[in-house]
């Protein structure tokens, strides 16, 4: 404080900063590009270790003997759903009764804002069965929910593992939490419609009808996809709704009967390896945890625990893998794993809070936890503010040299003029800030209303579907807010002043800055991704660059084209990569994806994108076009 | 209003004064021959009951006849009904009483689900006056702690439960009493009493170092006095609920260290008679688990001329079918208690064990080793039951073994149980932590009369209700109560009490929402397990239900046509207590561990330097020229008074 108190040692630090200001910038961006690339490097993370006591010190047996049996059930439902053409409820219902369950239906009916052309449905009805343990001596206020979501295809032996499990916890006598059965239709759809159901809440106006019976509040959640008979290994899910994640110590249960048990366990599909220090084992760990970053930013629910997590549910989805590989696992194996995961969960005293909540994962065995990560963004963000401190001390510096020649001037005249100059000076400052600001967050709105309002229209007119024409619109609307700076002129009163675009990029960096640290907060990844796109933009735009290379630039660099290169990328870092044909048409449907599951599950990426991103991002297009 | 009010309480007193406890208990029994003709009856009382109001003893009797029926053709049987009821309390006036007597008794209910329900309850009759200045000292069959402290506590009336698990109405029907999870304990004080809550806060001391249980956490913050809901069950006059505090408790755990001292009150303890069959690696190896002590003053004979003092003390538990290992459907003493019956207490008048097998008129559900003659018949919650009868007074029982163990093999798995008429169900609905909602739901599943519902609420302080959002909804339409007495909480002083009188339409569910903002605690209000929730305790319903045997008007019992008609006053309608589920709730809770440490010390370092940055930000600092000298100051002066800028 001593340092900033004094008027001359401040001068000095100040002049350092406005002097060496593009160099640190710099500095900054690649130390928080290396910073962040370091996370993946094994000997700066942390082991994954159990922190819940609860979970950690008790044993556990296992002892499910049933998977035979329960593949043979999979195979009956596989049956019994082939007859029916759907979800055989009757029969889920006998045999969860049969099993000794109390067993409830519910049954949901959802229209969609449009047409979801990946899973081939618009109007969604459907039933999710579900079978409550009641646990014996325990008064209902706890329960624990094991779900297998019926799908057309597969899953038929997560159903029948299951039932097979249900048969099997049935004639446990240690159950202290209640244990909720869960087949769930229309996956994510059905999974929304039996939670909002349960919680009695409708956050995305879906009809559904009321639950008859409940176990109190849920402790935690797995929800169980199965494909085949045998596995190869088990693949652990966590991302969630809006990139929220489950505790770690949900992870570390995972992997600590994984290890117990015997059975090869994936994150991200990738497996884990030992060889750290050579490079091929380095791009491994960053490829998996970049992998999580992506899909973290992406804010949807990777599985059907994802939704759980709104509702303060720890919840994660367990997905069995048959792949090429010589060791498989069969069904009793993965029953067992289920049991004693099951039994620890069982043993919990307290929701689970001991571990970490924000954390990365760059292997199972290894995580980067929230006070490692943060410096890598913060180091982006600091440019920000550099940048801002920068601006401000040129407009001061403007300001008090116009000022000071004028004051030249008239030195000898009333101090009336002066005053009336000075207003003179600033009064356009506020005005040329604020017309491009309400205007490029009208343009924002429109981006996230006319989508919908206008799929109707579009399709009368055009030749295409009602998805294409919400994204085309969507892609249309984005496209003509590029015009922006040409139109935003018009109201303004002659040309924009030297001050003017100063004390906009002032506003726009700060605001960027703040919507930034928010956003990171929330959901890092999404605000890391975001940051290293945007930040750069925000650095270096000023009206008196080039004007065709640096807008090539701004638009390649701004969240549409993120978007875009994250689709590659993410193809690229799950090894399947795509022509820019594909590519594209995986784009448009990842933004169609993105608007539904806005309006499906309340995801907010979609949201936060048009109505406060990319109305920043115009503020810098503008600046760049200010004359 | 006044009036009005007037009105709905009379309907209260009525619907509240009727006990919970008017069960099995009121049964004669009677050896029939092998000719199976002889119907022999006792002189019996019918008793008046019409315009009996709830302040008047009789009414519970009335709820205590029976009716007789052996295995004689039906129409007699029938007939035989018509005048064959008495109370129960009434020995026969030739054997000359002792002051003090003692019945036990076991009734054990094959329930649908291949589940068995056993409920014992001993019963402990003493004709004194705790309440007559002089010490009674000399206890017999009447243990004396329990003596002492109704005379020390002036204690009218005292009824505490502890439960372990919930009774599942849907599966298992309506249990015979009634209880929360957790403990349970309300008390009638005399009118004598002039500092109420100070005698409550030792009595509930006193019996917590009795029952072995954490009932000395009962406080001002969880202690309500209900107007409506609990209405004393003994002989009385006092129904100001002055006098009355109720609390639960519904974080208890009920185990062993509860079991032995309620074992100990038992005259016979555990060495004879039914009690042998109390072994708590089986009766906590079980779905549901409930005991409890009530004492209560009751009449003598039903002229009420001597009142005496009765101790009650019950235990039920539900053996689950699926956990019992074999997953054959057959039961056996043994396999439930792992003991069989060899005598009764020597020192108790009746013993008895009674088998319910009402849905096993002809055996063709379950088969019952060994079989017994004895038959009785009564009203039990609104329906009429059958029951096996075995006398363990009667050397016979045991046969040559003896030893006495009932076996129960089912044969087919069919049939259904009749819903239960009333039924309620909790939950809270929302996410996040800053509010949410409670909802209630009351289910009357009579197909179609409608009845009233006495709903009664305490909620802990820190879910602070807001009452303006009560909703009461039946069938999509507002559903007006037509009481409501309701109590506001204090911060860290009195929960909320809500009670309300719904009158629920026929076949319907009846929603009862009520949002909330839950409070944040001082850090040392926390429990140690914050992070586990808070508890609120179920919510009680108390109603007057339609009977079962009222319902049935195409009866398929053949009886005369002239008794059928109107439907029986005394059977027409029954009590009926319904305890919802807990909830479970979590509020705001401070990470207590290294981050909040960290947070704190972050805040302090802040708030520290939040002068210095604040002086920072606001000051404009220039440097301090050095002072002139005096002949440039004049200097100046001279200056501008001529107009030219200063040196």
């Amino acid at each position: 404080m001593g340092l900033l108190s004094d008027p001359n040692r401040r001068r000095a630090l100040i002049s350092l900063l406005t002097r060496l200001n593009t160099p640190i910038c710099l500095v900054c961006y690649m130390a928080g590009v290396a910073w962040f690339m370091g996370l993946a490097f094994e000997p700066f993370t942390l082991r994954t270790y159990m922190s819940e006591n609860a979970m950690g010190s008790t044993m556990v047996e296992e002892r499910f003997p049933a998977g035979e049996r329960a593949l043979a059930t999979g195979r009956e439902f596989a049956a019994h759903k082939k007859k029916v053409g759907g979800m055989p409820v009757d029969w889920l219902v006998k045999t969860m009764q049969a099993r000794g369950l109390e067993v409830f239906t519910q049954s949901f009916s959802r229209t969609l804002p449009f047409p979801d052309e990946n899973k081939e449905r618009y109007m969604v009805k459907g039933t999710n069965v579900y079978g409550i343990l009641r646990a014996p001596r325990a008064p209902r206020t706890e329960a624990l929910v094991l779900s297998a979501p019926c799908s057309p295809g597969d899953n038929n032996q997560a159903v029948g593992l299951l039932l097979g499990l249900a048969q099997y916890f049935r004639n446990q006598i240690y159950w202290a939490k209640d244990i909720i059965f869960l087949v769930n239709e229309h996956d994510l759809i059905g999974m929304q419609a039996w939670l909002e159901g349960y919680h009695h809440t409708n956050t995305t106006g879906m009809d559904w009808s009321p639950l008859q019976g409940r176990g109190g509040s849920i402790q935690a959640a797995l929800s169980l996809e199965l494909s085949s008979d045998v596995i190869t290994s088990l693949d652990l899910v966590l991302e969630g709704l809006n990139g929220q994640l489950p505790n770690l110590d949900l992870a570390n249960l995972f992997y600590a009967f994984c290890q117990k048990i015997g059975v090869l366990c994936t994150i991200q599909g990738k497996l884990q390896r030992n060889d750290w220090d050579s490079v091929s084992g380095y791009s491994h760990a960053v490829q998996t945890m970049m992998l999580m970053v992506m899909k973290q930013a992406s804010g949807r629910p990777w599985g059907d625990h994802g939704l759980f997590l709104r509702y303060h549910i720890e919840a994660a989805t367990i997905k069995g893998i048959n792949s090429f590989r010589q060791y498989k696992t069969d069904a009793t194996t993965i029953g067992r794993l289920l049991e004693g995961m099951y039994r620890k969960l069982n043993n919990l005293l307290e929701r689970l809070h001991q571990s970490y909540f924000f954390y990365l994962m760059p292997s199972l065995s290894h995580f980067v936890s929230i006070g490692y990560y943060m410096p890598a963004f913060g180091l982006l963000t600091v440019i920000l503010l550099l940048r801002a401190l920068d601006l401000w001390v040129q407009l001061t510096h403007i300001f008090t040299g116009r000022y000071l020649s004028i004051y030249s001037a008239c030195i000898g005249n009333s101090p009336l003029l002066i005053k009336y100059v000075s207003s003179q000076q600033s009064s356009p400052g506020v005005l040329s800030v604020l017309t491009p600001l309400v205007i490029s967050h009208l343009t924002g709105v429109a981006l996230y209303t006319l989508p919908i309002r206008f799929q109707e229209m579009a399709v009368e007119h055009f030749p295409v579907s009602e998805t294409e024409a919400v994204v085309l619109t969507a892609i249309a609307v984005y496209t003509a807010g590029l015009a922006l700076p040409h139109n935003t002129h018009r109201f303004l009163s002659g040309e924009g002043t030297e001050q003017g675009w100063r004390v906009l990029k002032l506003v726009a960096v700060l605001y960027l800055a703040v919507l930034l640290g928010c956003t990171a907060l929330i959901n890092f990844s999404l605000g890391f991704i975001l940051a290293l796109t945007l930040v750069p933009v925000a650095a270096f735009v000023t009206p008196h660059i080039p004007k065709v290379l640096s807008a090539f630039i701004l638009v390649i660099l701004s969240p549409a084209c993120t978007l875009l290169f994250s689709v590659f990328f993410f193809q690229e870092l799950q090894e399947m990569p795509v022509s820019f044909q594909d590519g594209w048409l995986l784009y448009l449907s990842v933004i169609s994806q993105g608007i539904l599951d806005h309006f499906l599950y309340g995801s907010l990426v979609y949201p936060l994108i048009a109505l406060l991103v990319y109305p920043c991002w115009l503020l810098f297009w503008n600046i760049l076009f200010w004359k | 209003m006044a009036a009005y009010r007037y009105g709905y309480s009379a309907v209260l007193f009525i619907l509240c004064g009727l006990s919970v406890f008017l069960v099995t208990n009121g049964q004669e029994t009677i050896l029939t021959g092998d000719d199976g003709a002889a119907a022999v009856d006792s002189p019996q009382t019918v008793t008046e009951t019409a315009e009996q109001t709830a302040e008047q003893p009789a009414v519970e009797e009335r709820q205590w006849e029976v009716t007789e029926v052996e295995e004689a053709s039906p129409d007699e049987a029938a007939a035989d009904k018509q005048d064959a009821s008495a109370p129960e309390t009434l020995v026969p006036p030739s054997v000359p009483r002792p002051k003090d007597d003692f019945q036990e008794e076991l009734v054990i209910r094959p329930l649908h689900s291949g589940d068995i329900y056993a409920s014992f309850q001993f019963r402990t009759l003493w004709e004194t006056d705790f309440m007559r200045g002089n010490k009674v000292s000399h206890y017999r069959l009447f243990p004396k702690s329990l003596g002492q402290v109704i005379s020390k506590f002036s204690v009218r009336e005292l009824h505490i439960s502890f439960t372990q698990g919930y009774w599942r109405t849907m599966q298992w029907g309506q249990p015979f009493l009634p209880a929360p999870p957790g403990a349970e304990l309300w008390v009638w004080f005399q009118d004598s009493v002039t500092d109420v809550d100070g005698t409550w806060k030792e009595l509930t001391n006193v019996l917590s170092g009795i029952f072995c249980a954490s009932l000395n956490f009962i406080d001002s913050t969880n202690t309500v006095q209900p107007s409506a809901s609990f209405k004393p069950l003994g002989i009385s006059n006092v129904t100001d609920h002055r006098f009355l505090r109720y609390a639960t408790l519904p974080r208890e755990i009920v185990c062993t260290e509860n079991l032995t001292p309620w074992k100990k009150l038992l005259p016979c303890g555990t060495k004879a008679g039914l009690a042998v069959l109390l072994k708590s690696e089986k009766l906590f190896h079980s779905s549901f688990h409930s005991q409890a002590v009530h004492i209560r003053p009751v009449c003598e004979d039903w002229q009420c001329k001597t009142t005496s003092w009765e101790l009650r003390q019950t235990l039920s538990v539900v053996f689950d079918l699926h956990t019992s290992g074999q997953g054959k459907r057959e039961w056996s003493l043994f396999k439930m208690f792992s003991r069989t019956l060899t005598d009764a207490c020597p020192l108790a008048s009746s013993s008895k064990v009674y088998i319910d097998i009402t849905d096993n008129p002809e055996g063709e559900q379950f088969e019952l080793i060994p079989a017994t003659p004895l038959l009785s018949q009564a009203v039990v919650l609104g329906d009429r039951r059958t029951f096996s009868v075995y006398d363990l007074t009667q050397q016979i029982t045991f046969g040559a073994v003896r030893s006495l163990n009932l076996l129960i093999r089912w044969k087919s798995t069919e049939g259904d149980m009749l819903r239960p008429l009333l039924h309620g169900e909790r939950y809270v609905a929302g996410y996040g932590l800053q509010t949410g909602e409670i909802h209630t739901l009351m289910y009357n599943n009579h197909p179609y009369r409608s009845f009233p519902v006495l709903l009664l609420d305490s909620v802990p302080w820190y879910l602070r209700l807001y009452i303006h959002t009560l909703t009461v909804t039946s069938k999509a339409k507002d559903n007006k109560p037509s009481y409501i007495h309701y109590q506001p909480s204090k911060d860290r002083v009195r929960p909320h009490l809500l009670e309300m009188l719904v009158q629920l339409p026929p076949n319907s569910v009846t929603e009862v929402t009520v949002q909330f903002e839950r409070a944040l605690l001082k850090w040392t209000e926390y429990t140690p397990d914050p992070n586990h929730g808070f508890y609120v305790g179920s919510s009680v319903l108390s109603s007057l239900v339609p009977s079962i045997v009222a319902m049935d008007t195409n009866s398929t019992q053949e009886r005369p046509l002239f008794s059928s008609f109107f439907p029986c006053k005394e059977e027409s309608s029954y009590f009926v207590r319904v305890y919802t589920e807990p909830l479970l709730v979590n509020l705001p809770t401070p990470d207590f561990s290294m981050p909040y440490n960290v947070i704190c010390l972050t805040c302090t370092v802040v708030a520290v330097g939040y002068g210095s940055l604040y002086n920072l930000l606001t000051r404009s600092f220039q440097i301090e020229e050095p002072s002139l000298g005096l002949a440039k100051r004049i200097a100046n002066i001279i200056r501008k008074m001529r107009g030219v800028p200063p040196l």
